[in-house]
Order: structure tokens, then sequence, then C-alpha cells
């Protein structure tokens, strides 16, 4: 499905971003899995898609970090001669109330989940403009479009993403790259391993299918959203989340 | 100078389709060969690769005519 293809997923090391990468791969693409911190976990990754028979790298970046995200894209064009899919997914949280959340709380998550879309897209653009055919994938989360308590900064991030995603999208249309979110709902990642019980069970009780998503229910969606099966879709935000938001 | 005028014309009636006694120095990418904005980024890009050199955003927003993407390669080569 995705032969020949060379994809970058940022924040690929673990979670969603794993789940995708190893999707991308499974379908035959070449993967660049970034990566802040753990190194290990991305070789883990890295080891698993060549298990699969396809290729991968793994890059450390900061995604809000101007100069680590150029020289990451170049990375990508010179080992694997192309770049045709980004997922931007990397994100981090700094929950707190919006009374007691401090500046730098607001601005850190700014900073890696909106700005960071921002500079890796604007960093694949001359190379997809060039090749005339791109997929950007940006993750965003059902909170953007529905709000949630204690997390304004993720939230005014993840709405951020949404807005990016629609002007993008528009910007480059006419070169024939396509840019779409993905609002996962609750999933099963590490980020969601931290809540207790109550709040889980208060979660399930949100979501009309009754259970919390697996990172491969969105990982399905970025394969599909890459693919030449998605040609005339663009702009939009696709919602997994259980029905959590309709 | 003939020879960088040659080679941005060649590009450019490659890129933007049009016809090549339209592009005299004086001619404004966006006014008299109807590039839109993007076109004129690409257009930048292209220049980038054929001469070899890196042209910052802020440099590349002064270049509306054929004659300033001239001047501007002849003077920064």
């Amino acid at each position: 499905m995705l032969a020949g293809k060379v994809a970058l997923v940022t924040g690929g090391s673990r979670g969603i971003g794993k789940a995708i990468a190893l999707e991308l791969a499974k379908q035959g693409a070449k993967v660049a899995v970034n990566f802040s911190g753990n190194e290990e976990k991305a070789q883990e990754v890295v080891d698993e898609i060549v298990e699969l028979g396809s290729e991968a790298l793994k890059i450390k970046a900061n995604v809000a970090n101007e100069s680590e995200v150029k020289g990451m894209i170049k990375q990508v064009v010179e080992s694997f001669g192309s770049l045709d899919i980004l997922v931007n997914n990397a994100g981090i949280t700094r929950d707190n109330l919006l009374m007691r959340m401090k500046t730098e709380e607001f601005d850190e998550v700014i900073e890696t989940n909106l700005k960071g879309v921002f500079l890796c897209t604007k960093g694949v653009t001359r190379q997809m403009m060039k090749q005339r055919s791109g997929r950007i994938i940006n993750i965003s989360s059902v909170v953007g479009v529905s709000g949630n308590p204690g997390q304004a900064n993720y939230v005014a991030a993840k709405a951020g993403v949404i807005g990016l995603t629609k002007s993008t999208a528009k910007e480059l249309a006419s070169r024939n790259v396509l840019v779409n979110a993905i609002a996962p709902g609750f999933i099963e990642t590490d980020m969601t391993a931290k809540l207790t019980e109550e709040q889980r069970s208060g979660m399930i009780g949100l979501i009309p299918l009754e259970k919390l998503g697996q990172a491969e229910d969105v990982a399905k969606v970025v394969r599909f959203l890459a693919s030449d099966d998605a040609n005339y879709i663009t702009g939009q935000t696709i919602h997994v989340d259980g029905g959590m938001i309709m | 100078m003939a020879d960088t005028f040659e080679r941005i014309k060649k590009i450019v009636v490659d890129r933007l389709d049009v016809e090549e006694s339209k592009v005299t120095m004086e001619a404004s990418f966006k006014d008299d060969l109807e590039a839109d904005s993007l076109d004129v980024v690409e257009l930048v890009m292209e220049l980038e690769d054929e001469f070899d050199m890196e042209i910052s955003d802020d440099d590349a927003e002064n270049i509306a005519t054929v004659g300033d993407a001239v001047n501007y390669i002849n003077s920064n080569q």
C-alpha cells in the first residue's frame, strides 16, 4: 500500500507514534523514527521495523527546535531519497488548573505540541512541493475540539493544530500536498495509564463505544490518510474517539 | 550577467509556462508573469538549486522582478 514511500513520525518511539511507525512500515514504507529522550525505545521500534522487512532509522531531535528539525529532515531525505509522509505526533502534557498553571507549563506545551507541528511542516514543505506530492498528518486530540479542565495549555495547542492543518491544507493543495488531522479520544498509552481507576471509569462513561481506544486504531487511520485511497481528502479532522464527540 | 539572465529565463519559462519574450529584466513575477505567491516561493527554491546558494526569506521577499533576481544572484554569488 505504501511501498517505496518514506515517512517521518515525530515522537515515534512509544505510544501512538510507535503504533503509527509500525503500521506504516507494515505497508512497506521506510520510516524515520524521531525521538527526543528515550533512544533505547526508539531503537526497539527501528528493530521491529527491520524485522517487518522494511527500512528504518532513528533520529534524535526536539521538534520545538528549528535547527534540530531542519537537520532531521535533511537526514531523512539524504538517507531515504524522498519524504512522502510526515506524521506530526510528538506531544507532551503539563496538566494543571488554569489558576495554577505556570507560564512555563503553558509555553512548554505550546512549543512542542503546536510550534513543533509548524516547524516540521515548514521543514518538509520544500521537499513535498518539489515532489508535487506529499501527506502531512497531524495528531490533534478530541479535547482540542471539546475542551478539558486542567489542560488549557494542551487543549489550546491541539485546537491550534486543527487550524494549522486547515491553513496548510489550503496553501499546499495546488501542489498536491494533502494535510489532515486526526483527533484521538482516550487511547491506552503511557499518557492515559497515569489515570486513577475512578478517572478511567468516568471517561468510559463518556464514550458511546464504552471502551478506550488502542494506538492501532489511530495508526490505521494514519495509514488510510497516507495512502492513495485518501487522494480527495484534505483539511479534515477525523475523530478516532469511540463516538465521544459527534 | 547575460548568462544569469538566460538561466533564470529558462527556469521562469518552464515553471510559469509563459512566452520567452515576456521574460524581461523589468517583468514582475506577479504582475506580468502571472505567478501567485506560492509560484514565487517555488521559483526562489529553484534559483537556489540552480545557482547553488541559499536565499534567505527576508531577501526572497525583495525579489519581485526578473531583474531583482538577476541582480541578487550576481551580487551574492
